[in-house]
């Protein structure tokens, strides 16, 4: 039982890394631009379907692999909102960008599912495989090299948020888009660069997916959304740190429950989210909505 | 107005009805009705989704939940009470009951919050209820329910839902079209514009927003009922299922949300088109394509829907040669709207009630 219980929390911490990662890049785009992006799920998809092409036909390592999906993801973020989001203004525009990034989910997961059909596929290594034996349990080893990565890519995303100027540009935007314009900031190039940046970091958090969730298919982005979604409303939206802190929560929370029971796990997620939120509708980190100008 | 435009409003409507109620005899084959059945549930959900989102400017994304839960309500009583027959036509108040009384919880806890986290919720209940309906055994689990059979031919089956559909259209649509008219319409559409300000002109915000919300899963719930008896059967995944969701939203954006004519010109015109890809291509992937490349070329090119933008064009079409100076009175203030500058004209007409109340 004691076993059990690490093993829960081990999983929890380090999936919930991953989670992390893929919850940051969904709550950048909301602080910077506003939006909701819920093709965000089917992108982790896609990552892992880029990953499962570059891995089953060149034979491509799979953590080698990302530094051609992460930089081919950030693409296809730039031209998503290039393409559809940019055009978007005016008192509807939150709902409308919604709406038209469940339409880019759908389409993208009708492409999958003519390109890949609805077969589960899962993605394959010797680390996924072959296991660490840890206070008496089995670990598989990319949990802990992914868990690695998504620290790192999260304190090199901390890094450029804080540390460099383009970082000072996407925070001023974040606190007041009007604002950031009058000083000069060149808003829709931020917002294009953070678009791209929010989705190239499905690349990796879907690599991960693909290779810890037992087996994926096109419709594997619904579930990943809406778990995605209630981690940045309970982290408060727009909340990097807020994020961090809800996905390893959660995903602690859910793997503990799947101890005693797995259908009622990820109900006991989303009641979670939904007793926050009556306590403190702000979520954990969130500050009261400003009042629209 | 005069009364010219009025008594021919009344005549266009009266031959919409009567076209509405001579369909399946024309077209009286089960493929035809099948597509008007299906026309006349989106009608009526959409416009109840309408009356609430529309309206209120809170988008829901959750209406499947109202609509799963009628259709199981029914299907779980008639398994338990052995209601067998025609008799399951009587379930159909408690499908709509269990609706609103989903919406009661749902609301106090999703409406306290603004629009964006809004609609994450609605969401999140959504998968919530598709989960749960999944994982229960009294739902029947991942292998659904059978609806009770129905002594009836093929032949006319479909006929009886077709009536029960358009009437249950012709409730809700007359229900909007009063709303909109009503105070209660304009407190709605007052929050829409600017929520802290009808706060502060008086308006009991969350009252308000309950009750639209839950007067949409209502009907939602009714419907969910009536499509679980036509179907004959409900899965987790048919019953609360994404698309419904987003189709509904679909229907009412290409129409013109918060118009009372652009949720039904919508459903019209998107779910016989749905239906009729999904005879053509039998994977169903290529309509999920087409179907979200039409939500991005009307969220792009026609933002504001057929209806308000429509009305545009007729009256740059009028006044053409004219000067270009609108008419003052409801003409002005029915193009200020158009142009999604309701706003301030709502709140204006909102203390002016109020006004006329207090003296």
């Amino acid at each position: 039982m004691a076993a059990e219980i690490y093993r829960a929390i081990a999983d929890g911490i380090l999936i919930g890394g991953v989670y992390a990662l893929m919850a940051v890049g969904l709550t950048l785009i909301f602080g910077v631009l506003d939006i909701i992006n819920i093709a965000q799920g089917v992108l982790v998809i896609l990552g892992a379907y880029l990953s499962y092409s570059l891995s089953a036909r060149l034979h491509l390592d799979l953590f080698l692999g990302l530094l051609i999906t992460v930089p081919a993801m950030f693409v296809v973020g730039v031209v998503i909102h290039w393409a559809f989001i940019r055009r978007l203004r005016g008192r509807e525009r939150t709902a409308m960008t919604l709406l038209v990034t469940y339409a880019v989910a759908l389409i993208i997961e009708g492409i999958l599912y003519e390109i890949y059909g609805a077969s589960y596929r899962e993605l394959n290594a010797s680390y996924v495989t072959n296991s660490v034996h840890l206070l008496g349990f089995y670990l598989p080893y990319i949990y802990l090299y992914g868990f690695a990565l998504a620290v790192v890519l999260v304190a090199g995303l901390y890094a450029l948020l804080y540390r460099t100027r383009f970082g000072r540009s996407v925070r001023a935007t974040m606190q007041d888009e009007t604002a950031a314009r009058l000083i000069g900031i060149d808003v829709n190039k931020v917002a294009a660069i953070t678009f791209g940046i929010g989705v190239a970091v499905t690349a990796t958090g879907g690599m991960m997916f693909g290779a810890t969730s037992g087996g994926f298919n096109p419709n594997s982005g619904y579930d990943l959304i809406s778990r995605l979604l209630a981690i940045i409303i309970l982290g408060g939206m727009g909340s990097i740190g807020g994020a961090l802190v809800a996905a390893v929560f959660m995903l602690t929370v859910e793997s503990l429950v799947t101890i005693w029971s797995p259908d009622w796990s990820i109900i006991v997620f989303y009641a979670a989210l939904i007793i926050v939120l009556v306590v403190r509708p702000t979520g954990f980190f969130g500050r009261a909505p400003v009042r629209a100008q | 107005m005069t009364l010219n435009s009025k008594a021919l409003k009344l005549a266009g409507l009266a031959v919409l009805a009567a076209v509405a109620i001579a369909f399946p005899y024309v077209y009286s084959s089960p493929v035809d009705t099948n597509y008007g059945v299906y026309a006349m549930i989106f009608v009526t959900v959409a416009s109840a989704w309408n009356i609430f989102s529309g309206f209120s400017g809170y988008i829901s994304l959750g209406q499947a939940v109202f609509f799963g839960t009628g259709a199981y309500t029914v299907g779980i009583a008639a398994r338990d009470w052995h209601v067998t027959g025609t008799g399951v036509f009587l379930l159909l108040p408690l499908a709509a009951v269990s609706g609103a009384v989903m919406a009661v919880p749902f609301g106090l806890i999703a409406l306290r919050v603004r629009r964006h986290t809004f609609i994450v919720i609605t969401i999140a209940v959504f998968f919530i209820f598709q989960l749960m309906a999944a994982d229960f055994s009294f739902t029947g689990g991942t292998m659904g329910l059978p609806a009770p059979f129905l002594p009836w031919q093929a032949a006319t089956f479909n006929n009886p839902f077709y009536f029960m559909a358009l009437g249950a259209a012709a409730v809700t649509i007359t229900l909007a079209w009063w709303i909109r008219r009503s105070k209660f319409g304009l407190q709605l559409r007052a929050i829409k514009d600017d929520e802290d300000r009808a706060l502060g002109l008086g308006v009991r915000t969350m009252r308000v927003k309950l009750s639209a919300f839950t007067l949409s899963a209502f009907i939602t719930g009714f419907m969910g009922g009536v499509w679980f008896l036509y179907l004959t059967q409900v899965l987790p995944s048919s019953g609360y299922d994404p698309l419904f969701d987003l189709t509904i939203v679909l229907m009412a954006f290409l129409g013109g949300v918060g118009t009372i004519a652009g949720p039904v010109i919508g459903a019209l015109l998107i779910e016989p088109g749905r239906l009729y890809l999904n005879t053509q291509f039998t994977n169903g992937y290529l309509s999920e394509i087409l179907l979200g490349a039409l939500f991005l070329l009307i969220v792009l090119f026609v933002p504001r829907g057929i209806v308000p933008t429509g009305g545009e064009w007729i009256r740059k079409f009028r006044s053409r040669g004219r000067a270009a100076i609108e008419p003052e009175g409801r003409g002005a203030a029915w193009t200020a709207e158009a142009r999604g500058r309701q706003g301030t004209s709502d709140g204006r007409r909102l203390e002016a009630a109020r006004r006329r109340e207090s003296e």
